[in-house]
Parts: structure tokens; sequence; C-alpha cells
């Protein structure tokens, strides 16, 4: 018999059984695929069900509107019926100054407000390096947030219009040559401080100034003993500028053109203020001391080696709150007689040194991970060590390590709360144990801890995010 | 296949090694090393694994340092003076088993970088050299890709543009074809073959013997580290004179 059999027409795709599509299929493998997981399933479900009974009402009965914590209660009492709870967040109307600026005094918070959206404006160049699209969107919601928070701030008419006239620049500047934008990052240092701390216009010019003055001394000199000796040369002639120029310089400068904003002191910062200035400028400062750090600890020169190792097992050895307090009282001893230190500056300097430590155990592990050929092919290639490590090693080092961290920014945020152990006033401890020695406010308890952490949560979520959208981006490796 | 005799082989000398020792820790890997490399000549390396043959072209280019002895190359001695080291570096171009392409970079980055920042090309210049060696090894359309898209066939014929970049007046094979399937090779050698018709200085630590017959001028066997036997491909093949090499062409030919 003949059995020759040829299909002619192919058979068109048929849609799966209904067990094996859609939600049906995720429900059955995911939620209800063994007697075990069912179980659990009902038991997740009754414990969700339990913890929305017991603080759904809470969060319903919220009240806005109260002057303090008596009047709250009678107001859900009155709505919701006697022994009725709810959330009491006409504290935070009330505080919420505090919460955000500390005793920053209030006809100054254009201030910092102004410093926040700058930052926002020179972080972009940084986080979105070269993309117009994405830096013209940051600087447009930077304009409508300043325009916005300043009206309502109160600001001063020169303050306003300058603030508008560099956001518009830069705007512009986005469209044309965005990869110029990163000078404005390079100044922001310089006019966010003396935009918080206020004082003449000369100190942090005068300040950077220092900076100027390193790099025309390495240039200057590298030619003739190299390049290591001349950076030593430029790093001590910057601090011979700090030490005695610079004061002598912004009195004459002064005197000249006194420019200046109101004096605030360390002690009035406080809040989200406090938590942010600490936050990104460890994070800025931490990350390349880590590179150098991690670096360092792979060198073949003993001494760089043997530093590099000492710093990071000793820094990562002791508890954040140990160095703390050495910022608040021991540095005080170690440093010469009449010199003023800033708490606020010296905290930022131990809080950098710490996340440093980590960032460098964290890149070292990135640079682990880089098969040798990338080293071998680099030197092949007849590229020098920094070159080397600049276009090929750290890229990648970065690339693998971003996830850690990023990990550690955050930790690095979050742990800005600590200073509150040597004094100062940060959102989560300080803020609010003055909020709940209020007599209005006195026994509220979780409002403040809620609304504190909620910020907390949506900054350092935005983090996470920005690290996976980059993670995203630098992925080439087509694996 | 290309003819052998065509290619010239001048009386300048390219690389000069005498005496050379190199240990590793205790281990004495390589032994009482000389060799001559005349400008233009194609050598192949090759032995059993563990003979020091890669760690012998490694010196050539100082990925490896030796403890004893003298390597001049180009009229450079490698000493550890990093100027030279860089210099013999910026003139030796070498090809890695496995590639060694550098993955965030797409392929006519990876082509460009170091002219520009070694030899201090104009990036213009740099990018118009890359894609001539691009259509040289026949994958200009690659050009924006990344390495990670790329076969390993293709990964290594990038690898050999991105050192004729450099303008190398020498080349090292290391295994070149070691790491790719049967039917890739094939492509790799037919641009290793072009190259050397082209007057190329090479040296090549290979296991292909069809490519060392059709165009290598002298094939050198190494084992534990030493230099064992020397000669032109027709002699070296068909008249081995040590056991040792006769037992290797055996295992290797005789499948």
């Amino acid at each position: 018999m003949d059995q020759h059999f040829a299909r002619t027409e192919m058979l068109p795709p048929m849609t799966p059984p209904i067990t094996e599509r859609g939600a049906v299929k995720w429900l059955r493998e995911n939620l209800f695929s063994t007697p075990f997981n069912i179980a659990l399933t009902l038991f997740g479900i009754a414990v969700i069900y339990l913890l929305v009974r017991a603080s759904l009402p809470w969060w319903l009965n919220s009240v806005w509107n109260a002057s303090s914590l008596s009047e709250c209660r009678q107001i859900v009492e009155a709505a919701a019926g006697t022994g009725a709870t709810g959330a009491c967040w006409a504290m935070i109307r009330e505080w919420w100054g505090a919460f955000i600026f500390g005793f920053y005094p209030p006809d100054q918070w254009w201030r910092p407000i102004l410093a926040f959206g700058f930052l926002m404006a020179a972080l972009a160049p940084v986080l979105f390096s070269g993309q117009t699209r994405n830096l013209t969107i940051v600087l447009v919601v930077v304009a409508v947030f300043l325009a916005l928070t300043l009206w309502l701030a109160g600001t001063p008419g020169i303050a306003f219009g300058l603030a508008a006239l560099v956001v518009i620049g830069m705007l512009a500047l986005a469209q044309v040559q965005p990869g110029k934008l990163i000078w404005f990052t390079l100044i922001y240092p310089a006019l966010c401080f003396w935009l918080l701390w206020g004082g003449s216009v000369w100190s942090p010019i005068v300040a950077m100034a220092g900076f100027g003055v390193l790099y025309v001394v390495f240039r200057q000199a590298s030619p003739f003993i190299g390049l290591a000796p001349a950076a030593g040369a430029g790093v001590l002639a910057a601090v011979l500028w700090w030490l005695y120029l610079d004061k002598a310089l912004v009195d004459v400068l002064h005197g000249v053109v006194p420019l200046a904003l109101q004096s605030i002191n360390s002690d009035q910062f406080g809040g989200f203020l406090l938590a942010i200035v600490i936050g990104i400028t460890g994070i800025s400062f931490s990350l390349p001391i880590g590179i150098l750090l991690a670096l360092g600890r792979q060198s073949d020169m003993l001494i760089v080696k043997t530093l590099s190792v000492g710093f990071i097992e000793f820094i990562r050895g002791v508890p954040l709150i140990t160095l703390l307090f050495t910022a608040s009282l021991l540095l005080q001893y170690f440093l010469p007689p009449g010199t003023n230190f800033d708490i606020i500056l010296r905290v930022i300097i131990l809080v950098t040194f710490f996340a440093a430590a980590y960032l460098a155990e964290v890149i070292r592990g990135g640079l682990a991970a880089l098969p040798r050929g990338q080293y071998e092919a680099a030197d092949a290639l007849g590229l020098d060590y920094w070159r080397a490590q600049r276009l090929i090693i750290l890229p990648q080092a970065l690339k693998i390590s971003i996830p850690s961290i990023v990990s550690t920014f955050i930790g690095l945020f979050k742990d800005t709360t600590l200073v509150a152990f040597v004094g100062l006033m940060d959102p989560l401890k300080g803020v609010t144990q003055i909020v709940r020695a209020d007599i209005n406010w006195k026994g509220i308890y979780w409002e403040p801890y809620i609304f504190v952490g909620t910020i907390f949560f949506l900054i350092c979520f935005g983090m996470s995010r920005y690290s996976m959208y980059l993670e995203k981006k630098l992925k080439t490796d087509h694996r | 296949m290309a003819d052998a005799a065509k290619m010239q082989v001048s009386d300048e000398v390219a690389i000069q090694i005498t005496g050379m020792n190199k240990w590793y820790g205790q281990f004495h890997v390589l032994r009482d090393i000389n060799m001559t490399v005349q400008r233009g000549e194609r050598i192949v390396i090759c032995g059993p694994s563990g003979s020091g043959k890669s760690t012998l072209i490694r010196c050539i280019n100082r990925l490896e340092e030796h403890q004893q002895g003298k390597i001049v190359v180009d009229g450079t001695e490698l000493t550890n003076d990093l100027k030279n080291i860089d210099k013999v570096r910026s003139e030796v171009g070498m090809v890695f088993q496995h590639f060694n392409l550098f993955p965030h970079l797409t392929i006519l980055e990876n082509l460009t970088l170091a002219p520009i920042w070694v030899r201090k090309v104009p990036k213009r210049e740099a990018e118009e050299t890359a894609m001539y060696f691009l259509s040289k090894v026949k994958i200009p359309e690659q050009a924006h890709k990344y390495p990670g898209q790329l076969s390993g066939g293709q990964q290594q014929r990038v690898a050999i543009a991105r050192s004729l970049c450099m303008k190398p007046r020498i080349m090292l094979f290391d295994e070149p074809t070691s790491a790719l399937d049967p039917e890739m090779i094939k492509e790799v050698l037919d641009t290793m073959i072009q190259l050397a018709q082209e007057g190329m200085t090479m040296i090549c630590v290979t296991h292909e013997m069809g490519f060392a017959q059709a165009v290598a001028n002298r094939v050198i066997f190494m084992d534990q580290g030493q230099i064992v036997e020397q000669n032109e491909p027709k002699e070296f093949f068909n008249n081995p004179k040590s056991d040792r090499t006769k037992l290797f062409l055996s295992q290797i030919l005789g499948h």
C-alpha cells in the first residue's frame, strides 16, 4: 500500500488550553501548585486580611486639621465613634518646616530650596551624561519646582531672577552642547556651600581657587619632577593656600566687593536638609576615594598597599558611631588650637571615609571579577596603568559593582540619621524628639516616624531604580 | 594556498633572544632560550601543553618578566624601564586565545582606543584606519556592534584588526584558533595567511600544522621549557631529528 505523505499546508498555531494561559496559569503555577503552597497562600491571605483590618481604620480616619493631639482624637471620635483611632497628620502640617529644614530661619528657606533645585541640575549631567532629552526633562522639572517653591518661600526678587537665569541658561546649553553642563556640576559644591551657610561670596570662590592652585602647580611642576611628586607639590601648595592665604584674601576681596548672605550656623541645620547635605556630599566624595583605595589595595607599591589596607580595615572594623564621636570630640584635641572646624564638615569627612572603605571592598570585588585577559589586552596595546584603569578596567569593574555600590550609598544615606548621637538634629530622632516634646503633640508616636520613613523610602527607592536603569543602559555583554 | 617562497625575509634582525631563563617561583619554565627572528619571518612554535611556548612569546612583549638573559625587540632591550616596555608594546601586536576584546566598547571603539590614547591619532583618522582594517578582515558591517554579539571567529578577526590598527612591526599569536569551532578556524587562518603574504613578521603559537606548512618559514618545537628542534617546515614534518619531535608529530598528525 502506498504510504507516502507530504504536507502541503502548514497548520496555523492554536491558542493554548485555558490552564496554560493568563491569570489561571499564573495562579495555578504560583499560588496553588502543591498542597503546601495552597496552605501557604491561604495563610498569607489571612495575615494580610488581619493586618488590613487592624490598620485600615487608622489610615481612613486620618485628621489633617487640628492644633493638638487631643483635638485630633476628639475629631476622630466624633466622626467614627468612641474608641476609634485615627492618624493625626495635622502634626506634620504644623511641624513640616522642622522636618525639612531644622531650625533654619524661615525667611531664609529659599536658600536650601534653591540649593536643592540646583543639586538636581548639577546631578543631571553626571547621571544622564550627554543625553539631551533626559537632561531637558530634568531641567524643566527643576525649573517648575524652583519657580513654585521659591515663590512660596518668598524669595527675594534678585535671587529669583538669578536662579531663573541659571536654569534657562542650562536648558539652552543642554540643547547645544550637553557635555558642557558638567561645569555647573564642578562649581556646584562651592555654590551650595555659599547658599546654605551664607557669609561672604568670596570664601567659597577663594576656597575653590585652591584647587586651581593645585592644578597650576601640578601642571607646571610635572615636566620637571614627574607626575607623583608634582601631585604632592600641588596638594601642598593648595593646603598652604587654604591655611594661610585664604582668610586674608577673603577679607581683602570682601572689603572691595562686600557681597554676602546672612550667615547661618551649623547648629541651625536639621531635618532632611542635614540628611541630604551629609548624604549627597558623602556619596559624591566616597566614590572617588573608594576607587583609589581599591586600586591602592591592589598596588605593587608596598607603602601604598599597606596604607590602603590599613585604612580600609581600620574604618571597616570600627562602628560608625565611634567615628562620629571621634568627629565631635576627639578631632578637636588633635587640631591646632583656635581652628574652628565645623561639626557638619567633620561629620561629613568621617561619613565619607566610612563609606569609602566599604566601597573600596565592593570595587575590589568588581576588579577581581574581570578576567586577566582584559588587563593583558590593555597592556599589550601599550596603554599605561592609569589609562588602562580608566578606559578598560574601571568602566567594567564599576559596572559589575553597581548593585553593591548603590547599596552602600543607600546605607550611607540612611546612616546619616546616626548623627543624632553627636547632637545634630537628624530628621528621624532629632526632629521627632522635639515634636514629641511639644506640649500640644505629646504622646504622638507613629505619625512622625511614618512620615520620615516614607521620605527616606522614596529617596532610597529612587536610587535603587536609577541603578537598575544604569545597569540596563550599560549592559553590552549580551549574555 | 600561499607560496612561501614568494615571501621575502630580510636579514635585518627583529627579535634577538639570548640565554633567556625564566622561573615561576622554584619552577624553571624557560631554559636557556636562544633565538633570532629576522624581519619578515613567519615562525610557528608548537609543542605539548606546558612546554612554555605561550610563556615564551608573552616574554617578547613583557606580559611576563624574564629573570636571566637578554631580549631585544626592534633594537630596544626589555628591562624594567617602563618607557622601553611601552615602546616595545606599541610596536608589537598580540592576539590572544580568548580574543580579549573589551566587552563594554563597540567594535569600532575597540579598534580606535589604543591609536587615540597611545599614538595620539585624531579620532576621525583612527576611525578611518579602523574601518580599513575591518574591511580587510571582512567584517566592516559589524563596526557598531558589541563584541558579545559576534561569533568567535568574527571576534578573533576583530582582535587581529585591533592589533593591526596600531601599525605594529611584529605580530604575536598565542593559540589564536584554539578556542574556536572548526568552521571558524578557517576564516581566522585565512586572515593570518593574508597577513603573512604582506610580509608581516609573525610568531604564532599554534597546532594548525596546515598553517605551518603553508606560510611558516621556520617551525620551532618546544618541550619542558626548551627549544628541542627548529627547522624549515618541510624538513621538520618529513624528517624530524629528535625522538621527542617524532612522538609529538605522530600524536598530532596520527589521526
